[in-house]
């Protein structure tokens, strides 16, 4: 388990620096570099941007720059926004609960009719059931996120009135119920998609296990067929369930930005497409580091919770 | 040892395609067929429909604006310029689909090169491309997607190229995965010994190998193209007006949405059939090449 750990850890941390450096690449590709911020601004000369690239250390070598950058970077120091000065960090926490409210309630709807979804097609293999629902997945992976938001506003909030069209709670409100109302349609919405992907991949599982050795000796054993679904398959099958999850993130958080701006959702979505409009870059590579970190961090955690589960895993 | 005998297995080659066990298997795979068929009619309404209609896509008839599908020589509406919904629909679905196959050939490719000699060169080589790769993966594609399209120049081909620059990782995992567990096998070592280049094992011994796999995710590439251009285009920063595309159709249909909801409805859907479309070929494809998938 001990070298399975330091692996891991070792492979995170040399992932991490990749990161890093795929994202200081990219803060020199924008425009005017760094310097974007000042070379926006009306009557600015040359030779003043030249004087401000010198404080800023610009024309040193990148290396130097990039172990500047890094540096300050692991210090929790992530420079200030340029729309309003404050701690790039700070922007970023507080725009978090709302975005992990969303992916949090989304992935348990999705992991519950997902699972239930994925079960019943494996026990019911090449039945109606099972053709509709894998036809099903695959529409609701075709749909786009964003439309089938907008159509759900026009159907519940335009023309049923039934739930609000956006934000997150109403001003003045702000009650528990208040938040429901506003959470169920960018919750469903994300959802969706996770759904099919969830269910696809439970029917797989589920597939691969039954199959085994194991279920065979638990029916010969005279178990009753309840007992050796939940018993011995579903728990095996949800094993690679944890890893997909980790392996979803990135999706998630694809899929939660564009929530967030049909549904004008308050979360990091939200906030990055907020800062990209404004040109605001500390808080656009603040995001988007964010992001890298956060699915290399939920990544991590899942491994090691299947090698918790699983000592399959630890041997290898 | 003479590279010009032909091995045994040429002889089943001579079969016609048509008749082929994966041509075969397609053809019974309805799902496949039926996306072939719809994505087949959307292509040529694409092509053709512009010269069919009565209006063109930047006719303006201000008189005429927010006419609901199905009016008079309107037959999908108009929009808030009273311009045909119908002929933008069209002539957007050019620029679409043509993104979208675009954006495919160009990240598998992509892909496939780095997989090909990550998996091929192991050691060092391999674990910086792989490493690199997964590093990437760790970026929510729609963010860096989006950052790359607000710092670059945006118009059709850039997107493009965007689109591919954050959507080969898959691919490349794919192939690199395949290599490897053919790179020891006898006939590469027989190239081998015959003298071959690396590049000529590479690309003529390993890379047809993989060439299943390779369409398959190649073909759900185009799919997920289509959705990123129609979503990145729809912010803003995609194809940019008076190019129509999907995406960017659906941009100012959200401010109408209570009064004129098929400027909303119609893009979408078009953008779902075709999507639908790509998915259901991709998952034929793969039951159609999938070795594995005969034992199930």
């Amino acid at each position: 388990m001990l070298r399975f750990l330091t692996y891991r850890l070792a492979h995170s941390l040399l992932l991490l620096f990749l990161v890093s450096v795929i994202g200081f690449m990219i803060l020199h590709l924008a425009p005017g570099g760094p310097l974007s911020q000042f070379a926006l601004s009306p009557g600015m000369s040359q030779a003043e941007l030249e004087k401000i690239a010198e404080r800023m250390g610009l024309n040193r070598p990148l290396p130097v720059q990039y172990l500047d950058w890094a540096a300050r970077f692991v210090t929790a120091d992530w420079g200030e926004s340029f729309r309003d000065g404050r701690a790039v960090l700070d922007i970023i926490f507080g725009h978090l609960f709302a975005t992990l409210l969303l992916i949090l309630t989304s992935t348990i709807l999705s992991v519950g009719l997902g699972t239930l979804v994925g079960v019943l097609g494996a026990m019911r293999r090449y039945s109606a059931y099972d053709y509709l629902a894998t036809v099903g997945a695959m529409v609701a992976l075709s749909i786009p996120t964003f439309w089938f938001g907008l159509v759900a506003i026009y159907v519940f909030s335009l023309r049923l009135g039934w739930l609000p069209s956006g934000n997150m709670y109403t001003i003045g409100d702000e009650s528990f119920l208040d938040y429901a109302e506003h959470l169920i349609m960018p919750s469903v919405v994300l959802a969706l998609v996770q759904v099919a992907i969830w269910s696809r991949y439970m029917r797989s599982s589920i597939l691969d296990v039954v199959g085994q050795d194991f279920v065979r000796t638990a029916r010969a054993k005279g178990l009753t067929r309840r007992r050796v679904l939940y018993v011995h398959i579903l728990r095996n099958a949800l094993i690679p369930m944890i890893t997909l999850t980790g392996i979803q993130l990135p999706t998630l958080l694809s899929g939660a930005l564009v929530t967030e701006t049909v549904f004008t959702w308050p979360g990091i979505g939200r906030l990055f497409l907020d800062s990209l409009g404004y040109n605001d870059y500390p808080v656009v590579m603040g995001v988007l580091m964010f992001t890298a970190m956060f699915v290399l961090l939920g990544n991590l955690i899942a491994d090691l919770l299947v090698a918790g589960v699983d000592p399959r895993v630890r041997l290898e | 040892m003479s590279m010009n005998t032909a091995p045994p297995a040429m002889a089943a080659k001579e079969r016609r395609w048509i008749t082929s066990r994966p041509v075969r298997r397609f053809v019974r795979h309805r799902l496949a067929i039926a996306g072939l068929v719809m994505i087949s009619a959307i292509a040529l309404l694409c092509v053709v429909g512009p010269w069919m209609l009565p209006h063109g896509m930047l006719d303006i008839h201000i008189r005429d604006r927010f006419s609901p599908p199905g009016s008079e020589t309107y037959l999908l509406g108009t929009d808030a310029m009273g311009r045909d919904l119908a002929a933008r629909l069209f002539m957007a679905g050019r620029v679409s689909l043509m993104v979208g196959i675009a954006a495919m050939v160009l990240s598998t490719f992509l892909g496939a090169v780095i997989g090909l000699v990550a998996g091929y060169f192991g050691k060092v080589i391999g674990t910086v491309l792989m490493r690199f790769t997964d590093a990437v993966l760790c970026f929510p594609q729609i963010f860096l997607l989006l950052v790359l399209a607000a710092f670059l120049e945006p118009n059709a081909l850039m997107i493009t190229i965007i689109i591919a620059l954050t959507s080969w990782m898959e691919i490349a995992r794919i192939v690199s995965a395949e290599i490897r567990s053919l790179r020891e096998r006898d006939f590469v070592t027989a190239a081998r010994v015959s003298g071959a280049s690396h590049t000529w094992i590479m690309f003529r011994e390993l890379l047809p190998n993989t060439i299943g796999p390779i369409i398959v995710a190649a073909t759900l590439t185009v799919a997920r193209a289509i959705l990123i251009e129609a979503y990145v285009s729809f912010l803003g920063y995609g194809i940019q007006p008076p190019l129509p595309s999907w995406g960017n159709m659906l941009n100012n249909a959200q401010q109408f949405l209570d009064t004129a909801p098929w400027l909303a409805i119609v893009p979408g859907v078009a953008i779902t059939l075709a999507v639908t479309s790509f998915n259901f070929i991709g998952d034929g494809l793969r039951d159609a090449l999938d070795a594995r998938s005969d034992l199930q």
